[in-house]
């Protein structure tokens, strides 16, 4: 496992990250991990701006050459944008997981919900485990 | 060679390996009354020799009468070509071998198929095929029901004057997925879909309209307004069309400017004999956006390491073998062979050959319709315009006539007293291009005598002594 997982981030043991924004607003997309495993993307299903989302709920979609899989919300929150570049270059995703890579943002409703997500430690330990 | 590989002393030794007493206690977690029972009515089996002396009685039965009944299936010609090269061995499989490697030849018959059909119906993209219609219009729903993220109510409309088999399917499958199929009735003078009563659908949240071309009734539907309340009321506007119609009438892909979101259907008619109902295949087309949703196979043209055109499975990830419990359906293509004829029976008829069917279909159905609504006791029940069906009723109950008209080799039409019992005595009635001038005077002939005959029984017989 390589050592470049975002220090600044949170992470959910199906592979999404979490990042809060100074507006109160959390980015959420798969980690590079995730898109290793699944291989090169053709298609991101995105969630409808405005969808209520439980932690946990599937929200999106995410489909390769080889694989298709959910993925699912982190918190619970309100849908507010979708990254609108995934729809003509799924592949943004493979080149920039944690940047251009986003997938949507949502408003959270129970912000304290992120102190049960794995910091970058954890989840690079769980990502390594998850390989075996 | 046996079609079971497994000896009785085989099960015995795989059984007491696994320490388990009965093949039985291996669905022990099924709850009893859950578990299929033993089939009660199948008779023993019999010999080669007695099974064909059974099945040529049986074909005797049914004697050569003339059919004038359609109700969703149609007696067409289909050229001797086509199951000629259908039943080829490289073609013969109910199955469809998929792997691009080994089955080229099938896959671009599939392609080719897709194609016809996306020609056919002025769609985006086709899949290689469904069942039945019937089933085809469940997918066509469930599918629906997924695309339509505005709408969270999992309710259809669905027209009356579709396809009673139709609805009692659709209503099978989605039932149990908390879907609800909401009734629409139909205008009791012209056999559509009532706007009226639609209307009054208009700003709830319905997933999509259903739109039967023609419907049931052989009446064409008014598809540009309806396909246009259903977009203005955020539904989909899913067409269940006839195939072969569609080579004269507007396709579903231009309905209302903007066109309908999903078409299917019934493949029966492109070159399907009836035979007891089946097999038959259904037909699903869709908007390009929508693919993604689609149920079924699909194949793509591609080209390999040096550049030459080649066919392979496409958006894979919405099936079975992929996304498991996710996928759009399970759906395969048991359907495979159908398609095969249907496909040689297009390209042997062309564009031009297949609006020849179906204007000769029109023409013969509006023939008989004149010729029987010239006999007393018969008349037009809708006066709506028509494909190749229509609904007559009788001054006499429909079941009596039918089985007169069927001891004199006349298959008259199809009963709509079960279905539609507030028609009355009502049948509905179909002329293909198969059906000469002289078959329908056969009938018109045939009818008249039959319905003469029950009129003068009316009369009141007067004894002639007192």
């Amino acid at each position: 496992m390589s050592n470049d997982v975002p220090t600044d981030l949170k992470y959910t043991k199906s592979h999404e990250w979490v990042r809060m924004d100074d507006d109160g607003i959390a980015t959420v997309g798969i980690t590079d991990h995730a898109q290793e495993l699944l291989g090169d993307l053709v298609f991101i299903e995105l969630p409808e701006v405005g969808t209520e989302l439980g932690a946990g709920a599937e929200c999106a979609v995410v489909e390769s050459v080889k694989a298709a899989s959910d993925v699912y919300s982190p918190l619970t929150g309100e849908v507010v944008e979708v990254n609108e570049v995934l729809a003509d270059a799924p592949e943004t995703i493979n080149q920039d997981a944690y940047e251009e890579g986003w997938i949507f943002r949502m408003r959270l409703a129970a912000p304290n919900e992120l102190d049960a997500l794995m910091d970058a430690d954890s989840y690079a330990e769980h990502a390594e485990s998850d390989e075996h | 060679m046996p079609f079971i590989p497994h000896t009785e002393e085989d099960v015995r030794r795989m059984l007491e390996v696994i320490g388990v007493a009965r093949i039985d206690d291996l669905f022990d977690e099924i709850p009893a009354d859950l578990r299929a029972q033993p089939l009660q009515h199948v008779p023993e089996g019999m010999s080669e020799m007695e099974v064909t002396a059974l099945l040529q009685a049986r074909a005797r039965e049914d004697g050569l009468p003339v059919c004038f009944i359609g109700a969703g299936a149609y007696d067409h010609h289909i050229p001797a070509a086509v199951w000629q090269i259908a039943t080829r061995g490289e073609f013969y499989s109910a199955y469809t071998p998929y792997q691009a490697e080994a089955s080229q030849g099938t896959l671009q018959l599939l392609y080719e198929y897709q194609s016809m059909m996306t020609a056919l119906m002025a769609m985006d993209v086709s899949n290689a095929s469904l069942y039945d219609g019937a089933s085809g219009l469940a997918e066509a729903v469930l599918m629906a029901v997924r695309v339509n993220r505005k709408s969270k109510s999992r309710r259809i409309l669905v027209p009356r004057s579709l396809n009673p088999a139709y609805r009692q399917t659709v209503h099978a499958i989605v039932r149990n997925q908390q879907i609800e199929l909401v009734e629409v009735p139909f205008d009791a003078a012209t056999g559509r879909t009532d706007m009226a009563a639609l209307e009054a659908h208009a700003g709830t949240d319905c997933a999509a309209l259903v739109i039967p071309q023609p419907n049931f009734f052989g009446v064409l539907e008014d598809v540009d307004a309806l396909t246009a309340f259903a977009h203005a009321n955020n539904m989909l506007a899913i067409a269940v069309v006839n195939p072969v119609a569609m080579a004269v009438l507007r396709p579903p892909g231009e309905w209302a400017g903007q066109g309908a979101d999903i078409a299917c259907g019934e493949g029966q008619p492109l070159g399907a004999p009836l035979s007891s109902g089946g097999p038959y295949f259904g037909f699903m087309c869709c908007k390009q956006e929508m693919v993604r949703q689609m149920p079924g196979r699909i194949i793509g043209k591609t080209v390999d390491l040096e550049g030459k055109a080649g066919y392979t499975l496409t958006l894979q990830a919405r099936e079975q073998h992929i996304r498991r419990s996710k996928a759009t359906s399970n759906i395969c293509t048991n359907q495979g062979l159908l398609v095969t004829a249907a496909t040689i029976h297009m390209a042997l008829l062309g564009g031009e050959g297949l609006a020849r069917v179906a204007a000769s279909c029109h023409a013969n159905t509006v023939d008989l319709l004149g010729r029987l609504t010239a006999i007393d006791g018969v008349e037009r029940l809708f006066d709506g315009p028509v494909f190749h069906e229509g609904v007559l009723r009788l001054a006499a109950p429909a079941p009596d006539i039918l089985r007169s008209l069927a001891a004199h080799n006349v298959l008259g039409g199809y009963d709509l007293a079960h279905d539609y019992p507030e028609l009355g005595s009502a049948i509905l009635v179909c002329a293909t291009e198969l059906r000469t001038s002289s078959d329908l005077d056969e009938y018109a002939t045939k009818l008249a005598r039959i319905m003469a005959a029950r009129s003068q029984a009316k009369c009141p017989v007067e004894p002639k002594f007192n």
